[in-house]
């Protein structure tokens, strides 16, 4: 941003990550497998985690490069709107709480590694399973291009490539080095290497905000300060402003709702659930996984400190990178950045696995060759993990990286059509399964239109994830439209289909099965490998 | 709210009211923006809107773990009687 090469953060960052990558490769090595070939194995870390870890794993799911580059971008954008993201994970765990330690014991019970798997247990319905698989693949690509947008806007602010006058190559170089590695890792080492590295991001990321909470508002002369100056801003630009108007308060409420509701559906929450230890660790994890969302509060004031301290940048992805440039000196800086990249990679290796067991168990297993073998499908992960990647590129390259946090907003509108099958197969097997295959159906295309038609000032399409609510007027998020939409259409479907006598489709779990603990009957803590032939 | 119907006990009892109601609390407050889109009262220079929300934070969580506790309590008397 200023001209040249940050060195000294530059040394820090790469020292950083090059421990990272070691760590990854030996990951493989950590607590051995005995049959490193199996996808439950590679892609679940042998189900084998207890509380510590599993809070780690999840707590990666919400540390990202959301947390630490597109919320506070939000914030130094548009004020108070930005700041929806607190009230979303604050209600994040009153829902793990209540639905997902059903999911690990029916899971546990059955050897189900994905949701679809879930899914086509309990409805028998194939078609239903395929379409909860590839919502989740779909919708884990835009989620991981966040990641992406944040370690770019780290090395963009470093001085690596980027820039807006170099060509589309210098500029995406250093962001296509920082995949590969990721690549690289993830594939051969699984979920192993996430987790571990868990360990070192956390740290990392827990001394920088404690550094960054507590250093720069000194610096800027208090939070009197920071908000006076913020408020200056808001007023002189006419947008944004410290509280949300009556206008948006709407959307403020609906995407904090929309996204705690989506959170836990996608494949990689899933993923990190299902490979702790027990039933109870589920829950005790979200009495202190709140935490993270006191870290993200925190991490949102950034933004208008970045306000205050006079950072002027056109991206607003580039604020808080530019923020710690800035204020703290270069050996911190590189330190800084450092926690923000491996905070976005470690997350985007743990999605990746999860949208690829995905593909693997649900459409190749199912639908592409029944019979493979437990190398074949591991293989066919690995490859897929890599495939997500480069779709999540696609989004990168072609969506507006200025409004990062739409990324993850739109991911959220698709993921949040599988609700009712998941979420409402835990508690009742009254849905029928083609009534919520139409309602999956006509809440995706609607989510998709609408997102479509939605203009920003920088592109023409998939420009913001709120507009009108049809009926009540008010400016929601589409994500949570799409999804009443599709509830409707599931019970309306429902009863006709009930009523025509529909075929229900045969149900393989009982009810005593959802609250099944380890070291009950039946379930097993380490799962067998999930080959063919066995658990089904 | 969670609980499944195939428990033998009493499905609602007072005890699964009041860990309903710790789980239900913070989407009301959270929800409901208009309850706090203000900036006064500040709080060391903070906005009301920032710090209540983070105050809700550990609100939600202390719920939670209220819900935790009895919730184990539940399940081990529940264990302990009905089998």
């Amino acid at each position: 941003m200023n001209g040249g090469v940050n060195g000294v953060a530059l040394t820090v960052f790469i020292l950083f990550f090059l421990a990272v990558t070691v760590m990854g490769f030996l990951a493989a090595r950590w607590r051995k497998a005995e049959n490193e070939h199996s996808l439950d194995e590679w892609g679940l870390g042998g189900r084998s985690f207890g509380t510590w870890i599993t809070w780690f794993l999840l707590g990666g799911d919400l540390y990202t490069a959301y947390t630490f580059v597109a919320v506070p971008a939000a914030i130094y954008a548009a004020g108070a709107a930005g700041f929806f993201a607190v009230p979303y994970t604050i209600l994040v765990y009153p829902l793990i709480f209540t639905f997902l330690p059903r999911l690990w014991s029916v899971s546990h019970k059955h050897g189900y590694v994905t949701t679809s798997d879930f899914v086509r247990g309990r409805f028998g319905s194939k078609g239903l399973s395929l379409a909860v698989a590839v919502t989740g693949i779909l919708a884990t690509m835009p989620y991981i291009a966040l990641q992406l947008v944040g370690i770019q806007a780290v090395l963009d602010v470093m001085g690596v490539g980027g820039g807006e006058n170099t060509n589309w190559f210098v500029k995406d170089l250093p962001l296509l080095i920082a995949f590969g590695v990721l690549a690289a890792y993830t594939y051969s080492s699984g979920l192993r290497a996430p987790a571990l590295i868990a360990f070192v991001k956390d740290t990392l990321i827990y001394i920088v905000i404690a550094v960054a909470i507590i250093y720069i508002p000194i610096k800027l002369g208090g939070f009197d300060d920071v908000f006076g100056a913020a408020s200056e801003k808001y007023t002189a630009a006419k947008a944004g402003g410290l509280v949300p108007l009556e206008a948006g308060q709407w959307t403020y409420a609906t995407l904090a709702l929309g996204s705690a509701l989506a959170l836990f559906m996608y494949p990689h929450s899933i993923t990190a659930t299902l490979s702790s230890r027990s039933r109870e660790v589920i829950r005790r994890n979200t009495t202190i996984l709140p935490l993270y969302s006191l870290m993200l509060g925190l991490l949102a004031l950034l933004g208008f400190m970045a306000i205050a301290a006079g950072v002027k940048v056109t991206n607003p992805q580039l604020a808080i990178p530019q923020l710690f440039e800035d204020m703290f000196p270069d050996w911190f800086a590189g330190v800084a950045f450092a926690a923000i990249g491996i905070g976005a990679l470690v997350p985007a290796a743990i999605m990746s696995i999860a949208a690829a067991n995905l593909f693997t168990r649900n459409i190749y297993k199912d639908f592409i060759k029944p019979d493979a073998t437990a190398a074949q499908e591991t293989k066919v992960s690995k490859l897929v993990s890599l495939l997500v990647k480069v779709g999540a590129l696609v989004f990168v390259l072609t969506m507006d990286k200025t409004v990062a946090i739409n990324f993850q907003l739109l991911g959220g509108i698709w993921i949040l059509q599988t609700f009712p099958a998941l979420v409402g197969g835990l508690f009742t097997r009254w849905f029928h399964r083609w009534a919520l295959l139409a309602g999956w159906a006509v809440g995706m295309v609607y989510g998709t239109v609408a997102a479509y038609g939605v203009a920003s000032p920088t592109q023409k399409h998939f420009g913001g994830s709120a507009k009108e609510i049809p009926g009540i007027g008010e400016i929601g998020y589409i994500g949570l439209t799409a999804f009443v939409l599709n509830v409707a259409v599931t019970v309306i479907l429902t009863f006709i289909l009930k009523a025509a006598k529909a075929p229900e489709g045969v149900d393989e779990t009982s009810p005593e099965d959802y609250t099944a603990d380890a070291g009950d009957p039946g379930v097993q803590v380490e799962l067998p490998p999930a080959t063919a032939g066995t658990s089904h | 709210m969670s609980d499944a119907p195939e428990v033998r006990p009493p499905v609602v009892t007072p005890v699964r009211v009041v860990i309903a109601l710790c789980l239900l609390a913070p989407f009301v407050a959270m929800l409901w923006v208009g309850s706090y889109a203000k900036v006064d009262p500040e709080f060391i220079g903070i906005p009301f809107f920032y710090w209540y929300q983070m105050l809700w934070v550990l609100i939600s969580t202390a719920l939670t773990m209220i819900a935790y506790q009895l919730w184990r309590r539940d399940q081990r008397a529940r264990h302990g009687g009905a089998k």
